[in-house]
């Protein structure tokens, strides 16, 4: 077993953890996180995504023991005091689901790309960036709108819809 | 996964250490293709020596007219790097397309080389512009470190510390990507240094990165497209499987060399 220390969302924890412990495993059984997704887990799909000191990374693809004095951020530590993060309201808005469980992925990565490329995406940015993550169902179609909108609302002192 | 234990040296001299004690280790840089591996078992080390906690082995220099990338610089920070991006921008090219911006976010530059996957990207760079592979025991230049799929000039107990890059006059990075995975199914990386030319080609051979002689050859006269018209590679040797034959891949390997020169004589 190995002592890992981390934060994740905010709140340091601390585990003893078998080494082989994937991060997504680790936010998912040990945390009790379970809004972090394993769609393929051989790092195509993108449903793991969570960020790792700042940056998007595949959950599946890591292991928690390499976290170590990480900071981490899953879909959970996204919405502040209950109301919802411009992304996933966008999300919502635009109707960027259809079963939901590409979008924690989808919306960890979008916010990643907002923060790498700014507010003003456009479509062939956002498909392009969205490269890593896998949908079954929407077409894509929606998520893209809503990631355009979800970017333009994460800029500082846009009114957020959520707001409205 | 099988079990495994798992070691945090914090100076290559440590983690050389416990390498040479367990030559079964592998060290563990970015894990986009380890861990893979592992989890498919297709390889079980009974130690994995963790180098994410040595420090200075990430970062961008440039010294002279040369690029020195520290081996666990992310392929994010190759990608978006100013200094990469001016000096060579080819090099910043091809970081910013292998897999997608997750894998980009943990994947490295030393573990890529280091692995010599016959289909990856970093190889092709480091063969095509001369690139010096520096490790914690010597320098070996690229001609000689790449030594066949999977197999590079490393020793037990070697770790890689940095490589650099000699900057070119011209260069590109042309790569036919398998939809799916995103590794290059032929990718070529055409570079110009004074009067010497060089073009890198991986995912084509089965013998993993390889210089294409004839091309060059051509090239030396005249650094353009043209050059290479009707020259053709030997199918021999060449990757066959379910994405592609030897000889479309033979074929792929003389298209992309044309893209990758007609690009390097565009900027
Ligand atoms: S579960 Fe990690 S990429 Fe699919
Ligand atoms: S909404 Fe079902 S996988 Fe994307």
């Amino acid at each position: 077993m190995t002592t890992v220390t981390m934060t994740v969302n905010g709140k340091s924890v601390t585990a003893n953890v078998d080494p082989r412990t994937l991060l997504s495993q680790f936010v998912r059984e040990n945390l009790r996180l379970t809004g972090t997704h394993v769609g393929c887990d051989t790092s195509q799909c993108g449903a793991c995504v969570v960020h790792v000191d700042g940056r998007a990374v595949k959950s599946c693809t890591t292991l928690a023991v390499s976290c170590d004095g990480s900071s981490v951020t899953t879909i959970e530590g996204l919405a502040v005091d209950g109301a919802l993060h411009p992304m996933q309201e966008a999300f919502r808005e635009h109707h960027g689901l259809q079963c939901g469980f590409c979008t924690p992925g989808m919306i960890m990565s979008a916010v990643d790309i907002v923060n790498r490329k700014g507010n003003a995406l456009d479509e062939h940015t956002i498909r392009e960036e969205l490269e890593g993550n896998i949908c079954r169902c929407t077409g894509y179609h929606n998520i893209v709108k809503a990631v355009e909108a979800g970017a333009r609302a994460m800029a500082p002192g846009a009114t957020s819809i959520a707001a409205e | 996964m099988y079990a495994f234990t798992y070691q945090r040296p914090k100076t290559v001299r440590q983690a050389a250490g416990l390498i040479a004690k367990n030559v079964d280790a592998k060290l563990l840089a970015g894990g986009q293709t380890l861990l893979p591996t592992m989890k498919q078992r297709l390889a079980s080390p009974p130690a994995v020596i963790d180098l994410a906690k040595i420090e200075g082995l990430a970062g961008i220099e440039r010294k002279g007219r040369t690029v020195v990338i520290g081996a666990m610089t992310k392929h994010a920070d190759v990608g978006t790097s100013a200094i990469v991006r001016e000096a060579i921008p080819a090099l910043a090219a091809l970081a910013e397309n292998i897999g997608d911006p997750a894998v980009r976010n943990r994947g490295t530059i030393g573990g890529s080389v280091a692995n010599n996957d016959p289909s990856a990207d970093y190889p092709a760079a480091c063969l095509a512009l001369g690139a010096t592979i520096v490790t914690n025991k010597r320098k070996i230049a690229a001609d000689d470190f790449f030594q066949g799929m999977f197999t590079t000039a490393l020793e037990e107990g070697e770790i890689i510390v940095k490589i650099a890059f000699p900057l070119p006059s011209k260069a590109a990075y042309a790569k036919f990507p398998n939809p799916a995975s995103r590794y290059a199914m032929v990718g070529v990386f055409a570079a110009k240094r004074g009067s010497e030319v060089r073009l890198a080609v991986t995912g084509a051979s089965s013998d993993g990165v390889f210089r294409w002689t004839a091309g060059e050859e051509a090239l030396r006269g005249r650094f353009s497209p043209k050059s290479l018209e009707g020259l053709s590679v030997p199918a021999d040797g060449m990757i066959s499987d379910i994405h592609g034959s030897a000889d479309y891949r033979a074929h792929l390997v003389g298209v992309m060399a044309k893209r990758a020169v007609t690009t390097a004589i565009g900027k």
